[in-house]
């Protein structure tokens, strides 16, 4: 069996930034297992731009973000293995992975990072009724099948979701010759980025119409047509408001899954709602040595923040690995000095992380969570136990956009007996 | 003109079989198939449940061919290498005044000559089955109910029939059977075909080319029933089949786990005017959302990967019709194939085959192969197995269905085997690529690449299932 002294798990985004912020605190032994063909994961397929303003101050386009990535990841000689797939990771971090060259093989980790990614729903988790014809796809891949193979998927296309990839996707199936007749989307605000909405729809002429879903799908063999209906406020479709839409193609954006079955495998415990891991400040989850980062973790918008939380696991997965036989590793969880819980509440859905060690905290951490709704002029609020400390003014705030807030140590070391941290959205 | 001895309408379980018992005899046979491939109809949607046996009434057609299904279900699964299990079943009855009609039961699977029946009290249910809702108040048990993978039975009987000789016609759909001197001309889509005998094992179009050849009309309902298909993470829910006792509730729906480990909730059960209907309504899904909890509890519909319908063929008598016509020497029916068709059809194979061989005095071929292995699945291997796997062929080392876990090597056999796929769905049907929780978002690409490099065709025409339903229709900016 071969040892490795971290291994991280996808070499996308998130697997790249990791791989290189571990080696840069000092870890020599580091192997990505990328099941693609290629480095740099799901931004191989995003050939549009928009990418790295926040990390390296200017627009790239998916593959030159990557590109940034691999290269470093080459410089520093990090090894990466390619066609190959995990197929098991147990609690003592052995990984079971496969591919042609070298068949089924075993390797020991002393730390694993997990950075499998997401994948799409799909339209089966909807319960749309239908049939079940040719011409159905998931946003995503369509996506592959036009920017990476250069086929088109359909000529006339309705989009379900506002998701990014949906938006994304009605540009580019526009660019390339298709026609798309509307985006609908369930909910009565898009849960995509604004600046997708303006650029990708406002600016080709595409409807998007809110609190609207599929009720029928036509077509035994390719699709024929869908019938778009307008839902109440429980989505459910209002009888009468049905309207049917020709079209070969219909595809979905309706929504992300953290890819955790190799972390439940192995026993990480998980949050229902962000179908993520639960982590601590480092990033680590209850298995001590097990980091994940990027949209393992919890789905992101923009993948500079996926880069910026992988760094942070990769330099807490290389301090991990350093401190192995230090028995006083600082307040670890079966440390004497219990850790501080974060509550999301009052339209916050979750936090990551979710318990903080105060000692073993950087100077700064990001505290990253999603609204469950669209709040105009509020405040989102961090109460230390029953104290306001943070108290931030937001225009507005959207499913569809990630935010933050960030904690100090120092700011927290002023509490030492503080138990709770509450984030929540107070309206003005 | 097409000769044969035997032609059989449908390539689906029933036809299947019966071509598959047929090639045990020296005979020449084709089966004519309108899809492009086995198991299109109904036998690919439905409960697939092996029964015990204590539904069909006493004494008729349905209850014969069940128990003698089920009996012969466990040896067919191992000589042609399909997964079967017999994971018992349970009938919930979920209130004292309902017992009378669970005792019913009980009596005509005794009747019938079922094997172990047994009426459990609630602890003992929930000591099984501990999903089981609170307030079940009893259950009727039958060990020997079981589940079957529909598409694993239907293709490991047609491949066996193909490599002992039978013949099948893909795209070939019979539009006019005319009676002839010396048997029979079917005209049909691809040209026209003569034969002596003619086997109707056309599910819901049974009726249709009955009535082709008899006076004595037959009618066939399509009737719907819609399922809801959860995540292997689900799987375990339950271990058992658990039906509901049709009662003071009405007609539940049944919560089982498949045969490859995900679990099942369906169907209903909706007559339909339109026997192409295999669309899912939102009131078919409704149906069933509402009764999905009612015998089993804390069922985790947020898990639901995907929702189908299938069509039963419903003859209006409720029975089997497995018979000669009357006034059309030579052609024989086998019509009606509903619940408990899947069961059945080994049973209804060797009935329709052995009235052949006495009408035509067939004899059996000493070359017959009774044997067919199935599409190797590298997780029943050892490690050491699967290594030297990979490295005789290294297509088992490369993953495509993420989900499932299935490997190019298992496809490239899908695709080179007998009667092998020719689409995305003939390969999800046959190794269950594209059949996991991502539902082929991932997979589809790199399985069409491999369609298109076996079948030698280009991408633009890999359908998902013949025919119209191309999966890409251009290259970018063509119309540009």
């Amino acid at each position: 069996m071969k040892n490795y002294d971290i291994v991280i798990i996808g070499g996308g985004p998130a697997g790249l930034a990791a791989a290189v912020s571990a080696k840069e605190n000092g870890i020599e032994s580091i192997l990505i297992l990328e099941r693609d063909k290629e480095l740099g994961g799901i931004l191989n397929q995003c050939i549009h731009n928009g990418f790295g303003l926040h990390t390296f101050k200017e627009e790239l386009t998916g593959p030159e973000y990557a590109g940034r990535f691999i290269e470093q990841v080459n410089e520093l000689q990090i090894e990466y293995k390619l066609h190959t797939m995990v197929m098991d990771i147990r609690a003592d971090k052995v990984i079971t992975a496969m591919n042609r060259e070298e068949g089924l093989f075993e390797i020991q980790a002393k730390a694993v990072i997990l950075a499998m990614g997401c994948r799409e729903r799909p339209r089966g988790a909807l319960n749309i009724p239908g049939y079940r014809p040719a011409g159905i796809f998931s946003a995503g891949t369509a996506q592959r099948l036009v920017n990476m193979e250069g086929y088109l998927p359909g000529r006339e296309v309705v989009i379900l979701g506002s998701g990014d990839i949906g938006l994304i996707m009605a540009r580019r199936m526009t660019l390339e010759g298709a026609k798309v007749k509307v985006v609908a989307e369930l909910m009565p605000y898009s849960g995509g980025l604004k600046r997708n909405i303006v650029q990708c729809l406002d600016d080709y002429g595409i409807p998007l119409k809110l609190s609207h879903t599929v009720v029928d799908i036509q077509g035994k063999e390719r699709l024929e047509g869908v019938t778009l209906a307008e839902v109440d406020g429980k989505g459910k479709p209002i009888s009468g408001t049905e309207e049917f839409y020709s079209c070969d193609t219909l595809l979905l954006s309706v929504g992300l899954i953290p890819e955790n079955e190799l972390s439940g495998g192995m026993g990480v415990e998980l949050n229902p709602v962000t179908s993520g891991p639960r982590v601590n400040e480092s990033l680590e989850t209850n298995i001590e040595g097990v980091f994940a980062c990027g949209n393992v973790l919890h789905v992101h918008d923009l993948v500079d923040f996926v880069s910026e939380e992988a760094k942070a696991a990769g330099k807490n997965a290389a301090m991990y690995v350093k401190s192995e036989g230090i028995t006083d590793r600082p307040a670890s969880d079966k440390g004497k000095k219990p850790c501080v819980r974060l509550k999301a509440t009052d339209g916050v859905r979750y936090t990551v992380p979710e318990t903080i060690h105060v000692d073993r905290m950087a100077d700064t951490l990001t505290v990253r969570f999603r609204v469950g709704g669209v709040y105009q002029n509020c405040f989102i609020s961090a109460y230390f136990d029953d104290e306001r400390v943070i108290h931030k003014k937001r225009p507005v705030v959207a499913p569809g956009e990630m935010e933050e807030i960030k904690l100090t140590k120092e700011q927290l070391e002023k509490y030492p007996d503080l138990e709770m941290i509450t984030v929540k959205i107070e309206e003005a | 003109m097409y000769d044969y001895d035997v032609i059989i309408i449908g390539a689906g379980v029933s036809g299947s079989a019966i071509a598959r018992e047929l090639s045990r005899y020296k005979v020449n046979a084709c089966v004519l198939e309108r899809e492009e491939d086995v198991c299109c109809g109904t036998s690919k949607a439905n409960s697939g449940i092996v029964h015990a046996g204590y539904d069909a009434p006493i004494g008729s057609m349905k209850a014969k061919m069940n128990l003698r299904g089920n009996a012969m279900m466990e040896q067919l699964s191992k000589d042609l290498d399909f997964p079967f299990f017999r994971n018992g079943s349970l009938v919930i009855c979920l209130d004292k005044k309902d017992m009378p009609r669970l005792q019913e039961l009980y009596d005509r699977g005794v009747a019938n000559g079922v094997w172990g029946l047994q009426i459990l009290m609630k602890e003992e249910v929930k000591e099984r089955e501990p999903n089981i809702t609170d307030e079940v108040y009893a259950a009727l048990y039958a060990p020997t109910g079981g589940i079957v993978c529909p598409f694993g039975l239907n293709i490991a009987l047609a491949e066996n029939a193909n490599t002992n000789g039978v013949e099948f016609r893909f795209h070939t759909e019979v539009q006019k059977i005319e009676k002839s001197e010396e048997g029979f001309i079917l005209h049909t889509s691809q040209g026209d075909y003569r034969a002596g005998y003619v086997v109707n094992a056309a599910g819901v179009y049974a009726d249709h080319f009955h009535n082709m050849v008899s006076d004595q009309k037959i009618h066939i309902t399509a009737r719907k029933g819609d399922y809801f298909l959860l995540d292997k993470s689900a799987g375990k829910h339950v271990s058992s089949t658990i039906f509901a006792l049709p009662g003071i509730y009405g007609k539940g729906v049944l919560v089982a786990p498949t045969a490859h480990g995900n679990l099942l909730v369906g169907p209903t059960a909706i007559d339909i005017p339109n026997k192409e209907g295999t669309n899912t309504t939102r009131e078919g899904l409704d149906q069933v959302l509402a009764k999905a909890g009612m015998n089993v509890k804390n069922l985790p519909m947020r898990q639901v990967i995907t929702s189908f319908a299938g069509l039963r063929a419903h003859e209006d008598q409720d029975e089997f019709i497995i018979e000669e016509v009357e006034d059309a020497k030579g052609f024989i029916d086998c019509a009606g194939i509903e619940s408990p068709g899947l069961t059945s059809c080994p049973a209804i194979g060797e009935l329709v085959a052995d009235m052949l061989r006495d009408k035509m005095r067939l004899e059996e071929k000493e070359e017959f192969i009774a044997t067919r292995k199935g599409i190797l699945n590298p997780e029943t291997l050892s490690k050491e197995e699967r290594i030297e796997l990979i490295k005789n062929n290294p297509a088992y080392g490369n993953i495509i269905c993420r989900c499932e876990m299935i490997t190019e090597g298992e496809i490239i056999d899908a695709i080179r085997r007998p009667l092998g796929a020719r689409s995305l769905d003939g390969v999800k049907r046959r190794t269950r690529a594209g059949m996991g929780r991502c539902q082929a978002g991932f997979c589809s690409p790199r399985t069409m690449e491999i369609l298109a490099r076996e079948l030698k065709v280009d991408m633009q025409d890999v359908t998902k299932s013949g025919g119209a339903s191309k999966i890409v229709v251009g290259v970018n900016k063509d119309t540009i």
